[in-house]
């Protein structure tokens, strides 16, 4: 399989892939004309086969993924799939993802929906491609097609030496045919095939570890990034940002840069930039520009109060998401009541370099360049910052450095459009390291306040756990409107925020309990570094720090083996299953808290277990770590994970995957925390906001897959993480003997338990 | 402004820049390379690692003036696919990058440690790639990219 080669011209890439000529008008969005055959490729919607899969004269198929990959493998995930449908070898298959002109919206990638839906999509239309295909051959041949079968690409009749491939049936032309579409865009676009797709006793494709097809670019250097695209008199544009956050520029002294060949600042209401054609001709414009900022004002509790904020602060919204059994009476009848509260502080997407996106507005059209992981709403939000109709922007995405969210990028993508549209040029801009970590869109705070009622016996007899945080939403995730970025909230856009948070699915069925949400109003409304919004499984860490710990604290309350404890509540078979197999696999000793402890003179080591789902998605994880009881250092020397997301496509990339929810979820327990005081963020690099070091990795992660190749594939791409701080903090317990109830672990934080 | 001529993957390059400006804006703006890539500008993360004379030296905080006559190796210039350096085989083969932009560091870094550390335990592998930052947390798969390079060694 291979994914577009941006080394190539876009007209020779769409040449080479699906033999279909699209022509480009300046920067604008693409049109499909005439191939050789004269035909006109119809229009790019969901209810055109073409709009899905392109068959080439040579053979190759070309898929049209709504959906992107930042190189975890879903696109591999869909080759393998479609080939399947299509019989066809999955090395002629190649994915052209996240082109607004070139692939429908599918909703960019978004919690873990890559595979399970848009693959879903896909399957569909794969399966149909083969159905028109066999209906064509079987016409052309007079015969009836239940007597066709498909081989890599070559359609055969039983009984019958005659043959005929793909290629030559339809190659390097169009299908012109519908394919059934339920009606919705992003995500939930769903397609309907007249043909059944095959079953999984049929797979011969899925369920192997086909080749990833990004790997090879990426290891020779030859395949571009969002970063590396140049456009012909581009200007380089680098932002201002104040270092109190609610400073906005008073006075700009322009002549403070006029030494700098080329450097113009584009300065409206509050939004302030630079740009120069050399690219350190414009971070020397950003770091020489004289600007008098209005005076700072304390609009942060600073990072050691935010807890007390969040406790103090009026709830605004409050969900109770179950609420089951007489609670009340319960824990009024209490033999003994458990109590206990989690905090989980600011995360950052601290992706590897801040966000950059290059736009070329040229009069009432558009093309940028954008590495956020939802092309197609990113190109709305240009569209909408830029004033043009959609259908004049032509949104292209390009891998990024590294997404795990709504991180930078599509601030990135704002400010690009607005220095370009004002400057009539195209401009690259890239953040510096200070704006990817101190001025990204973060994970939202949270305290987690959770009781129990036990009766004599030791049973847990009523639950009661209420989660309050920032609100996951308050930047709205998908980029479509310029009110959620800095550039436009700086020009003074602005609109409803979203003020949600949310609760566990309820993977445990406990006979009384109530759990809730709540939101606290966000800290300064205009572009606030502390904004938040979706970081990697958006507030599954937080949460389950807070009630997967909680599990293990009723536990050895009840004196129980935390396992045993958490089966009392299962009744999901795939779920036992899984605990079962992670304990199994893991070596678990069975036994009340204190059986997996073990010392060897300042180590002390413990087992931890945590159990989740996500979105059908079952993770058990059982975490080894070691303490250092002197430093309060822990290092965290072996995971065990045991999922069952039905049907895996490619357990290898399935491995690669889990484990990096392991590494990035270790790190975000260990080590991560935005540090601000009452004026601004005050983690601007990787010495302020270290993350997890290779010193720090894990010997070991093992990985059970529990295939259940009957039941449809649900998402892999966060359920480990969401487990990772509780299976940790509950092995620091086992260790110990200690509650750590404040996220990140960091030795300070576990020096002052141990004291 | 001065002209530096620069050797850069066995070519001779010419680069007018201020002495100043670190080595990472000639190779990437001025001479259009597409690695290595900024991650920092303050030598924390190493995406911007390329080796100097076979050291690993990070390009974002290394000035023109400071680079001289010393051959700058880039990772297109390491290997190619027809001829891959041993980690760029060993990555390929355990399929280590996620988004990759971290690549630079880890992919140079080790191959000037095995020429130094043919055989290393994995503790010698830790130590030596200390620092770096790789956001996606392929850690597992770097790891066993490096020992399977030195395998190959």
């Amino acid at each position: 399989m291979n994914t577009q080669d941006f080394s190539l011209s876009r007209r020779t890439l769409l040449q080479t892939t699906g033999a279909l000529v699209i022509a480009f008008n300046a920067g604008g969005v693409g049109t499909a004309l005439a191939q050789a055959a004269g035909a006109v490729k119809p229009p790019l919607h969901p209810t055109e086969m073409d709009s899905w899969i392109a068959i080439a004269p040579d053979g190759s198929v070309t898929i049209f993924f709504g959906k992107i990959d930042g190189g975890q493998g879903t696109d591999v995930a869909i080759a393998q799939i479609v080939a399947e449908e299509m019989d066809i070898s999955v090395s002629r298959i190649n994915v052209i993802m996240g082109d607004t002109a070139l692939t429908c919206n599918q909703g960019g990638a978004s919690g873990s929906t890559g595979v399970a839906q848009g693959g879903a999509a896909l399957r569909q239309a794969g399966a149909e491609a083969r159905r028109m295909l066999v209906e064509r051959a079987a016409i052309a041949w007079g015969v009836a097609p239940e007597r066709l079968s498909v081989n890599d690409g070559v359609i055969t009749i039983a009984g019958d030496p005659r043959s005929m491939t793909c290629a030559a049936l339809i190659g390097g032309k169009y299908f012109n045919d519908k394919i059934a579409w339920n009606n919705q865009y992003g995500n939930a676009l769903g397609l309907t095939a007249k043909a059944k797709p095959k079953t999984p006793d049929q797979y011969r494709v899925v369920g192997t570890s086909a080749p990833r097809a990004d790997v090879r670019g990426k290891v020779f250097a030859y395949r571009p990034y969002v970063t590396d695209i140049k456009v012909e008199g581009m200007l380089h544009g680098r932002m201002i940002r104040p270092e109190n956050a609610s400073s906005v520029p008073v006075a700009v002294d322009e002549a403070s840069i006029r030494h700098i060949p080329g450097a113009q600042v584009v300065h409206k209401n509050d939004f302030l930039g630079v740009v120069a054609p050399k690219e350190w001709d414009a971070i020397r414009a950003a770091r020489d520009l004289k600007v008098t900022w209005s005076a700072p004002v304390d609009v942060f509790p600073g990072d050691a109060g935010i807890y007390d904020h969040l406790r103090a602060s009026t709830v605004t919204k409050r969900q109770v998401t179950t609420d089951k059994g007489a609670v009340e009476a319960a824990f009024a009848g209490a033999a003994r009541i458990v109590e206990a509260e989690y905090e989980w502080p600011y995360q950052s997407h601290a992706s590897m370099a801040g966000g950059c996106a290059i736009a070329d507005v040229r009069g009432d059209r558009a093309t940028v360049w954008t590495g956020t992981q939802k092309p197609h709403y990113a190109a709305e939000g240009a569209a909408a910052i830029l004033k043009l109709p959609l259908e004049n922007v032509h949104g292209i995405w390009v891998q990024g450095p590294g997404s795990y969210g709504r991180n930078d990028a599509g601030d990135a993508l704002m400010d690009a459009c607005v220095l370009s549209q004002t400057l009539g040029r195209p401009v690259r801009v890239q953040y510096m390291r200070h704006e990817g970590t101190g001025w990204d869109p973060k994970g939202p705070p949270s305290v987690h306040k959770a009781r129990a009622a036990l009766d004599a016996a030791g049973n847990m007899i009523a639950l009661e756990f209420t989660s309050r945080g920032m609100s996951r939403n308050d930047t709205d995730t998908n980029e479509s409107e310029p009110k959620d970025t800095l550039a436009g909230q700086l020009l003074g856009m602005t609109g409803e925020r979203l003020v949600n948070f949310g609760s566990p699915e309820g993977a445990y069925e406990f006979p009384v309990a109530r759990i809730a949400w709540e939101t606290v109003p966000t800290l300064l409304a205009k572009a606030s570094p502390l904004r938040t919004t979706h970081l990697r499984d958006p507030i599954g860490p937080q949460v389950h720090f807070g009630s997967e710990s909680f599990m293990d604290e009723v536990a050895e309350a009840a004196g129980v083996d935390p396992i045993e404890f958490r089966l009392k509540f299962i009744t999901r078979p795939r779920d036992v299953a899984a605990l079962k197999a992670v304990a199994e696999k893991a070596g678990w000793k069975p036994g009340p808290a204190g059986t997996r402890r073990g010392r060897r003179g300042d180590i002390v080591t413990g087992q931890g277990v945590a159990y989740a789902s996500r979105g059908g998605t079952i993770v058990a994880m059982i975490a080894e770590v070691e303490v250092n009881m002197r430093t309060g250092q822990v290092y965290a020397r072996k995971f065990t994970v045991a999922q069952d997301c039905g049907l895996v496509i490619n357990p290898g990339t399935m491995r690669t995957v889990i484990e990096g929810n392991v590494v990035q979820g270790l790190s975000r327990t260990l080590h991560e925390e935005v540090k601000f005081d009452r004026r601004g963020v005050k983690s601007v690099d990787w010495l302020t906001y270290p993350i997890l070091d290779i010193t720090e990795a894990p010997e070991t992660v093992d990985i059970v897959l529990l295939d259940h190749p009957e039941i449809p594939p649900t998402g892999a791409g966060e359920a480990t993480i969401r487990i990772l701080a509780a299976a940790v903090s509950n092995a620091v317990f086992e260790a110990t003997g200690k509650r750590i109830r404040r996220g990140p672990l960091t030795p300070e934080r576990v020096r002052g338990a141990l004291a | 402004m001065p002209r530096y001529t620069l050797q850069v993957d066995g070519r001779a390059e010419q680069v007018d820049a201020d002495a100043d400006m670190p080595l990472l804006y000639a190779l990437r703006d001025n001479l259009g390379l597409h690695n290595p890539h900024f991650g920092c500008g303050l030598a924390q993360c190493g995406a911007c690692t390329v080796h100097l004379d076979g050291e690993p030296t990070r390009s974002c905080v290394t000035p023109m003036g400071a680079v001289g006559t010393r051959q700058v190796t880039t990772l297109a210039g390491l290997g190619t696919e027809e001829k891959p350096h041993p980690v760029q085989a060993a990555y390929v083969e355990e399929a280590v990058p996620q988004c990759g932009y971290c690549i630079n560091g880890w992919i140079m870094t080790a191959a000037a440690f095995l020429k130094k550390t043919p055989k290393p335990t994995d503790a010698e592998i830790r130590e030596a790639m200390t620092g770096l930052k790789c956001r996606c947390g392929t850690h597992m798969a770097i790891l066993r990219a490096i020992k399977r390079a030195a395998a190959m060694g």
